[in-house]
């Protein structure tokens, strides 16, 4: 039976309450830590670069664990059971993996005044070209992004009875009204809230609910019977509470591929660069694996939500003949919750979103006028109009994504979103790994970037969805029999993808070494650049044309 | 904000480079060795070895970030 909001009236006030107090700490937002000048790229895209380790681990946890990551691991838990575990693996080695490459990032962006991963590139290899794909690469991966925060707010809005989409209209003019005003600042100081409320909700959940239910025994051992039901669709098990000898390489393949290519996001650059110093982002990596703890927890849901389903009757939402597996989790707290706690749970999921959608909006907008407006539009553009460009487009931003949801099928937007992580992988070569080497041509870079994002597409194209019978970016799981291995082993699109890109890029910078290709543009850095730490209390780099006290190692 | 250009080069690679980054490798190594953990028993809290043993590679990705964040801090 569909809920009905009749029932969720204390869930919605509470819901609606806690969403106003944000909203109007959002526009105060432009108030705290005052800037002199909110006029420039440094203060409305990166806060000042100046916030410091507890700023910064409320943006990154708010920025890294969205809205949707709390709503969809949980719901594949829910209906393949350990392979929606990857997310802890994943968000545990992205640490380890990021701590030198990400210090390196913020130095060499921090002496340079770079706002954008392609203004890296851009610098670094002297190609505009590069830089522009490297930018588009970054817009399309992020766009669907924002949309799915739309999804997780709508799973919450479902569980509460709430159909049709005007609710999710309003809540996005509001973010983009105060994300416009305020920037950065915005998202880092509702991120206190955000993460504090999700804290609170998951700390409850995994001792109330195990609690009603009978302990974490029953609930694993209903998971596991509930798992071994046969699929009608598939005529082999739903799943299983282990990896079977066929997925454990897509799980380990998918863990490192996502983990690669998260700090890849522009989103997530832009929230490492909005950092005091380079100690600051070194705490981090030690204090953000709190965050994976945490949805280590959230993805056991899915099995509560099993464990739940015969005696409280816990199921995904059916609206119009389709079900909502997103909605698992909502309705698993509305069920198992008083109305208070579940309205709380609820509002934290919300607010969940906002976060998220106001840096990727922040961040693609910041793409588009430094890399686009500023590089091929208008060349002269000072400060103040490049700052009026990104909060322009980031108001464009958050209508694609609002109208991507509207005009288009919301399993669009997921699927653009699975598609765009493989693509943001693609940008690693130029990125990552040109924070190390320079020794790969910027031509040899296009070559690769490009022959990946057309492996990566193409594989994807090739993946069935027996599930929903889609023919088509049905997953990204890829059975190495398509390529005529004599195994039913699967592997992760980004990861094949990824090293062909790598392959290309190695043998074209090979082969035009050897020919007379014309030599490359100078390097704007140098080595001491990545290095580069700013000196105690001196004072934002955006107060000055040139960035203040920059010392040495 | 010219660093002479004859020594900056060893200066700078000398900056980062630490024998212990290598322990980064081990909280990024295992998680990736599926063969250790894909197993039910033994059981803690209920919990298969599956979900205790990675929850608990959390602790090590943290032990060992702090570790070579507190071995390389630049001394003032």
């Amino acid at each position: 039976m569909a809920p009905e909001l009749s029932d969720h009236v204390v869930e919605m006030t509470i819901f609606v309450a806690l969403f106003v107090l944000v909203s109007g700490m959002g526009f105060v937002a432009a108030r705290w830590r005052r800037a002199e000048s909110m006029h420039h790229l440094d203060e409305w895209g990166l806060g000042g670069r100046n916030f410091g380790t507890w700023i910064t681990w409320f943006l990154l946890g708010g920025d890294l664990y969205t809205a949707y990551t709390f709503v969809a691991v949980p719901a594949l838990v829910f209906s393949a059971g350990a392979m929606g575990f990857f997310a802890v693996p994943y968000t545990i080695l992205i640490y380890p993996m990021a701590f030198l490459v990400l210090v390196r990032m913020w130095s060499v962006s921090y002496t340079h005044g770079y706002v954008t991963p392609a203004d890296f590139v851009r610098g670094r290899f002297g190609s505009p070209t590069l830089a522009l794909l490297v930018a588009l690469t970054g817009i399309v991966a992020t766009m669907p992004y924002i949309a799915l925060q739309l999804v997780g707010i709508e799973a919450v809005l479902k569980a509460m009875g709430v159909n049709g989409h005007l609710p999710i209209i309003v809540a996005f003019l509001i973010l983009a009204v105060y994300t416009y005003n305020s920037g950065l600042r915005a998202p880092a100081l509702i991120a206190f809230v955000k993460d504090s409320l999700i804290y609170f909700v998951i700390i409850v959940a995994v001792v109330v609910i195990p609690y009603k239910l009978g302990g974490w025994d029953v609930i694993f051992g209903s998971a596991e019977q509930a798992l071994s039901a046969t699929n009608p669709k598939t005529g082999a098990p739903r799943g299983s509470i282990l990896l079977n000898a066929n997925n454990q390489l897509q799980y380990v393949t998918l863990a490192l591929g996502s983990a690669l290519a998260l700090f890849l996001y522009p989103h997530s650059l832009t929230s490492v660069l909005a950092a005091k110093n380079r100690d600051t982002i070194k705490r981090n990596m030690s204090a953000l694996p709190a965050y994976s703890f945490l949805l280590g927890l959230i993805a056991l849901l899915g099995y509560m939500a099993l464990a739940a389903s015969k005696e409280y009757g816990v199921a995904p939402i059916v609206t119009d003949g389709k079900t909502d597996g997103n909605t698992i989790v909502p309705v698993l707290f509305d069920k198992m919750f008083p109305d208070w706690m579940a309205g709380v749970a609820f509002a934290a999921i919300g607010i969940g979103a906002l976060v998220p959608a106001a840096i990727m909006s922040i961040a693609a907008a910041n793409l588009f006028s430094r890399n686009i407006y500023k590089e091929y539009l208008k060349r002269d553009a000072t400060p103040r109009q490049e700052a009026t460009a990104s909060k322009i487009a980031s108001l464009v931003v958050k209508i694609g994504a609002v109208a991507c949801i509207l005009f288009l099928d919301p399993q669009f937007a997921i699927d653009l979103q699975l598609i765009g992580g493989v693509l943001i992988l693609q940008t690693l070569p130029a990125i990552a790994i040109g924070l190390y080497t320079r020794w790969f041509h910027p031509w040899a870079l296009i070559c690769g970037l490009v022959a990946g994002l057309a492996v990566g597409i193409g594989m994807l194209y090739q993946i069935p969805n027996p599930n929903n019978g889609k023919m088509h970016f049905g997953g990204s799981a890829y059975k190495l029999s398509e390529i005529g291995f004599d195994s039913e082993k699967q592997i992760y699109v980004g990861f094949v993808a990824v090293i062909a890109n790598l392959l290309v890029a190695i043998i074209v910078t090979a082969v035009l070494r050897r020919t007379s290709a014309p030599a490359m543009t100078d390097d704007a850095t140098s080595p001491e650049d990545y290095f580069a730490d700013r000196a105690e209390d001196s004072p934002p780099p955006a107060a000055a044309t040139e960035p203040a006290g920059v010392v040495g190692p | 904000m010219t660093p002479d250009p004859t020594n900056a080069r060893p200066r700078a690679r000398a900056a980062d480079a630490s024998g212990w980054n290598w322990l980064l490798a081990v909280p990024i190594v295992i998680p990736l060795i599926t063969l250790f953990y894909n197993r039910e028993t033994p059981r803690l809290f209920g919990f298969p070895a599956f979900y205790w043993m990675q929850l608990g590679f959390v602790l090590i990705g943290v032990i060992s970030t702090t570790i070579v964040y507190q071995m390389t801090k630049r001394k003032d």
